[in-house]
């Protein structure tokens, strides 16, 4: 029973330290079937961080925080947006410049709005939303029913985005935009306004994932305070393979770092725990190697489409 | 080898020029939106410039901080141009970074014994070596298995990271294990002071001869020549005969190295020793660099010149005018916002005036 | 069987071309009607106009009595016209449904309905005599079956006039005798088939009426019962070919390049071939042209020759060495000089400097430079020189490739080429796209060439060009030689039958109480 417990235990860990990390990766996804790369969810997500904190902070609400997070990631996609697909600029360059861009800003606005004092600025954060009678199954009752409102949105999201990729029609229009773009264009699609719907709504979701580590996992905000998840998001959709459902699962298995750590530390295995951080990476690449040579990627991710 | 220096460089053509002062415009165009923010965010946005700009060129010592801050600059700038050079992007810089630091601490920690005459290239060398095998390793990934680079030179700098974590907290840890750093490095290889009373140190002298190993590679040896045809058009290099697998390959390893001398010199000439956060982003810095100076040997010194200044000048700046030092990186991401911007916005204008020239040729015909 | 389309004096310029010239075009419903003529005739231009994907300089298009105006593929479609392109316009990784769904507006539901809408396609294909699975995924279906998609997918979205591009250029004949019964089927339904070809058989048995394009303009309409296929090539080609032969002094030499047996497979299945065992030889001081229609072959009988391709089988003998076993470096290095296809896209680099682009072949060599650098000023003087031999209008020798003109870049490619002195050169559409004078100037270097010694094969469209240089001609069709001829010992009439898949065998057998070539060409 102590056994099941401590399963029950990481079960919980794993789901709650995996959602951001979902988040960012279902929006990245958002973006890649409509054919654009944007390696810049890790500042997106750091500039919604922030903006959470502050709307929580100056609302005095957590939902404000969300809300004024998400709009401040609504604003970094349509950034990357008009450069990318109205000026067809290499999609590389700018989501390595929206990361820097999230980094410094985060930092520079934190402390111009919370000071440069070591004292955290704490704020109103996402309470635990126990749902009655599913949370009282045994073992696996708090890990899936006794979680924050967000991480249930997250996982809901999985299905929800399955459902609108592959079974309605817009879904269908936005994969055929990210396969060939000019036969989607033929076919009377607007390539260019669904790239924009897709990165502003994809850079939302990604800005919901920051939400949650500053809300969320924290009540305060600290400098670079995602610390990799949104290269980790970026891993999660290519080892998922482009589906939700995959990246769920990646997710998962990426942040159980730190539950293998404990593990391996209660069984006294002295493997050191910036290993485990490795893994996710590890995978990727190992991911990259097997698919690289089939297709499992949107044929049309990253190259800039240009009409007539 | 005398006429390879005194033969004109004429191969940039007047495109290159044109691009160079689009360039120029479009940082200045960012400059002014920086001091916009700063204004906005509650600061006076011209005590910030004064600050700065007496921060990095103020006084010798602050001179010294810049060419101090450059030195990485210039050689993750250079990384990031010859890849692009090639075709390929090369985002595993701060990686390389990293891992030239720690070939280069390791060399300079365990080997003993030599003069410095020799400990000192044997250990820049090693710095080289480490950021270029662990560069090597994505073109390896891009030419066996089809990976992208992009993809994986991202991850192979988290990858780089955690396992310096790793070794400077274990292995490599100074004894008895209290402080997450290595040993200093021995005296025999730290690079020597520059310009007394300051920090720079030879490391920026190193940098500059490799801008103009740079230059020779790319734009006078036969194999850079043929990276540079590679890079541009694939299909004529392979008409050529032109092996673009074995360039990759090769193009990879010195990039990865560029990164590596990056970090090796901020080891043996700043840090003496190996701590977990040597880089404040200066992989990632290079971008910018190679951007703004347009992949050009001389463009990449003045790109690197700017954000040097930049990062010595903001901590005056932080100090004096109470601005946050982090809004120098905003500035950078404005810096690569506009210069991609406007090098779209010249083509998209070129583009029009060909189609206008071809118009008139039509109706002449 | 009302007229149903007409385009009237439709116009389209293209930069420095006239693609289109006051065009009148009308169709019949329920007709199946051919639009013959060689490339560059304007055939896929106008019926690019008739889908929506260009919008013509002038003209206009009337449906049904009713004059339209199309802003995309779109509008097309809306008014019942769908082309089924030679690139098959179909996403690899989605099914049969999943391609037609795609851009579908049809029911108010978001919901993709794949049953019902696998059930219409299924009964469309039935009605019409095809076989679709709609689930299948497209990638892993053959070509043939993936054009049947095409052709389902413009029905389902409501086709009434269906333009078929070049529809057999990628099929088997089992396929294509397949696709011609769909055609009938079809068009006992009253829909309107528009057939885009320069197979002449094929418009022989397909078409009820024919219309002929030469040079972007209407040679005329008629009925195909009215015509004999010898008719039809002579429309197609012309008959006002100016052939000059150019006199000769020298003899023709030795054997150069001796290729047999050669062919080269697809890539995917057995499909068929792309090169199917190909014997000739090139002589020292020779014009060896490689004629026919555009994507016969020709761009992959020079890539097996210059090593970019590997060949499936076969030799080619070159100063005893075997080419197709040679890489590109290898092959260049032995005194073969090569003017690929595109100038633009192979032959030069066009953001380097034309300095930088002379050096492309042998930069290298020790003469290029002795050590591991280049020697620019070598290549400086070289340059300066071709540039002045050669006549390239250029402000310096720095300036770049691309912003010279067309016919100055083939001029660099070319005096690059020449000035390696080959033994053997391979050159490929070189006049393509140049305006007269520069035809003229690449022409005559070319025959300076054969006159040295070299031996040339020269691969072009153009008939005049293979007729005026060649010393022999060899007629490529689906990757076969149907035949080789003298330029002096042929007729524009046997060339069109020979590219429109007529062996000369065939030709000359068939040709009874025919008269000798030489009269019938007076």
């Amino acid at each position: 029973m102590d056994l099941l417990q401590t399963i029950g235990g990481y079960l919980f860990t794993d789901i709650r330290m995996a959602a951001p990390v979902l988040l960012a990766g279902l929006g990245l996804l958002l973006m890649n079937w409509s054919g654009l790369l944007n390696i810049g969810a890790e500042g997106t997500m750091l500039i919604a961080a922030l903006a959470a904190v502050a709307g929580s902070h100056y609302f005095g609400s957590v939902w404000m925080g969300l809300l004024l997070a998400m709009l401040a990631g609504a604003v970094f996609g349509l950034l990357f947006a008009v450069l990318t697909v109205t000026l067809r600029a290499n999609q590389t360059v700018v989501g390595a410049a929206i990361n820097i861009l999230g980094l410094s800003l985060s930092t520079t606005l934190n402390r111009v709005l919370f000071g440069v004092e070591t004292t955290v600025t704490k704020v109103d954060s996402f309470k635990v939303l126990e749902i009655p009678l599913l949370s009282k199954i045994p073992v696996i009752g708090q890990a899936f029913f006794a979680q924050m409102p967000i991480v249930y949105i997250a996982f809901l999201l999985v299905p929800v985005m399955h459902y609108f990729l592959f079974k309605t029609k817009p879904g269908l229009n936005l994969r055929s935009v990210g396969e060939n773009p000019r036969v989607a264009d033929t076919l009377g699609i607007n390539v260019y306004r669904t790239q924009y719907l897709a990165t502003i709504i994809g850079s939302m979701i990604i800005a919901a994932g920051g939400a949650f580590l500053s809300t969320g996992l924290l009540n305060f905000f600290t400098e670079d305070m995602v610390a990799g998840r949104g290269y980790i998001a970026l891993a999660a959709v290519i080892f998922g393979k482009y589906k939700p459902a995959g990246i769920m699962i990646a997710a998962m298995i990426f942040m159980a770092g730190n539950v293998v750590s404990n593990v391996l530390q209660v069984a006294g295995v002295g493997i050191p725990y910036t290993f485990l951080t490795m893994i996710p990476y590890i995978l990727t690449i190992v991911a990259l190697t097997i698919f690289a040579s089939r297709a499992v990627a949107p044929a049309s991710l990253g190259k800039p489409y240009k009409r007539g | 080898m005398k006429a390879l220096f005194t033969t004109k460089m004429k191969t940039q053509g007047k495109a290159g020029a044109k691009q160079v002062l689009v360039s120029f415009g479009a940082t200045v165009f960012a400059l002014a939106l920086g001091m916009l923010l700063i204004y906005a965010i509650g600061f006076d946005p011209f005590s910030a410039v004064v600050a700065m700009v007496d921060g990095a060129f103020g006084s010798k010592n602050a001179f010294g901080e810049t060419l101090v801050k450059m030195t990485p600059l210039i050689f993750t700038g250079m990384s990031y141009a010859l890849a692009s050079r090639c075709g390929l992007t090369n985002l595993g810089m701060e990686g390389q970074l990293y891992m030239g630091a720690l070939a280069g601490t390791a060399t300079g920690v365990y080997v003993s014994g030599l003069p410095a005459a020799l400990h000192l290239p044997l250990t820049i060398l090693a710095g080289f070596l480490g950021g270029a095998l662990w560069g090597l390793i994505a073109g390896a990934l891009k030419v066996r298995f089809g990976a992208s680079e992009i993809i994986t030179t991202v991850m192979l700098n988290t990858i780089a990271i955690s396992f310096i974590d790793y070794m400077v907290n274990g292995p490599m840890i100074e004894p008895p294990g209290i402080n997450c750093q290595t040993q200093p490095v021995q005296s025999t290889a730290q690079l020597p002071n520059l310009i007394s009373g300051t920090r720079a140190h030879w490391g920026f002298v190193i940098a500059i001869v490799f801008v103009v190993l740079f230059w020779l590679f790319l734009w006078r040896s036969k194999r850079g020549y043929e990276v540079r045809v590679a890079g541009l058009n694939l299909s004529a290099a392979r008409y050529s005969g032109i092996h673009t697998d074995k360039n990759i390959l090769l193009v990879m390893f010195l990039a990865g190295g560029l990164a590596g001398l990056a970090g090796c010199n901020e080891i043996l000439g700043i840090q003496i020793r190996m701590i977990p956060e040597i880089s404040p982003g200066y992989g990632f810095d290079g971008i910018a660099v190679s951007l703004i100076g347009n992949n050009t040997p001389f463009g990449i010194v003045i790109g690197a010149l700017l954000f040097g200044a930049f990062r010595a000048g903001g901590n005056r700046m932080q100090i004096r005018a109470k601005v946050p030092n982090a809004i120098v990186s905003v500035v950078q991401a404005l810096v690569i916002f506009a210069v991609v911007a406007s090098q779209m916005l010249l083509d998209k204008w070129n583009e029009h005036q060909m189609k206008k020239m071809n118009r008139q040729e039509s109706e002449v015909a | 069987m009302g007229v149903i389309l007409e385009m009237e004096n439709i116009c389209k310029q293209f930069p420095g071309v006239l693609a289109n010239d006051c065009i009148c075009f009308s169709v019949n419903e329920g007709e199946v009607h051919a639009l013959l003529g060689e490339n560059g005739a304007g055939k896929s231009t106008l019926m690019n106009i008739l889908c929506g994907l260009y919008k013509p300089t002038s003209g206009e298009i009337r449906l049904e009595g009713e004059t339209v105006r199309f802003n995309s593929a779109r509008d097309a479609m809306e008014r019942g016209i769908g082309m089924v392109h030679q690139h098959f316009m179909l996403i690899p990784t989605m099914t049969v449904t999943e391609n037609c769904l795609i851009g579908d507006k049809e029911g108010s539901s978001v919901k993709l309905d794949r049953k019902e809408a696998g059930r219409r396609l299924r009964e469309l294909a039935e009605r019409y005599g095809m076989e679709i699975d709609p689930d299948a995924v497209v990638g892993t279906l053959s070509v043939g079956e993936m054009q049947r998609v095409e052709i389902v997918k413009a029905l389902f979205r409501g086709a009434k006039i269906l333009i078929l591009d070049e529809p057999t250029a990628v099929l088997t004949p089992q396929e294509a005798r397949a696709l011609f019964k769909m055609i009938r089927a079809l068009t006992d339904h009253q829909f309107t088939v528009i057939f885009i070809s320069h197979k002449l058989d094929e418009v022989k048995e397909i078409s009820d009426r024919v219309t002929v394009l030469r040079q972007g303009t209407v040679v005329g309409t008629h009925d195909i019962d009215d015509c004999s296929i010898e008719d039809l090539a002579r429309l197609m080609v012309g008959r006002d070919i100016y052939f000059d032969a150019v006199t000769r002094q020298q003899p023709i030499g030795d054997t150069l390049l001796d290729v047999n047996n050669l062919s080269l497979h697809r890539e995917k299945s057995n499909d068929g071939k792309l090169l199917d065992d190909l014997t000739f030889e090139v002589h020292e001081g020779e014009i060896l042209g490689i004629a026919g229609v555009d994507g016969n072959g020709q761009a992959e009988l020079v890539e097996c020759l210059t090593g970019i391709r590997k060949a499936s089988s076969g030799e080619a003998l070159y100063r005893g060495k075997n080419l197709l076993d040679l890489s590109t470096r290898e092959i260049m290095s032995h005194d073969v000089s090569h003017i690929p296809q595109d100038r633009q896209k192979t032959g030069l680099v066009m953001p380097m400097t034309l300095v930088e682009n002379f050096a492309l072949q042998d930069y290298y060599k020790k003469s290029f430079g002795k050590s591991v650098f280049l020697d620019w000023s070598g290549v400086e003087e070289r340059s300066t020189k071709l540039i002045q031999d050669f006549s390239i209008k250029t402000p310096s020798p720095y300036e770049l490739a691309q912003n010279l003109s067309g016919g100055n870049q083939q001029k660099v490619v070319v005096a690059r080429e020449i000035s390696r002195q080959p033994q053997l050169l391979i050159a490929m559409h070189p006049t393509r796209g140049l305006d007269v004078g520069a035809v003229e100037y690449i022409h005559n270097q070319l025959i300076d060439q054969r006159d040295k010694g070299v031996g040339v094969v020269l691969v072009s469209t153009e008939m005049e060009e293979i007729m005026r240089l060649s010393d022999r001609i060899i007629v490529l069709y689906e990757g076969r030689a149907m035949g080789c001829v003298r330029p002096s010992e042929t007729t524009v009439e046997e060339m069109g039958l020979m590219m429109g898949g007529r062996t000369l065998d065939d030709i000359r057998k068939g040709r009874v109480n025919g008269t000798p070539a030489e009269e019938k060409m007076m």
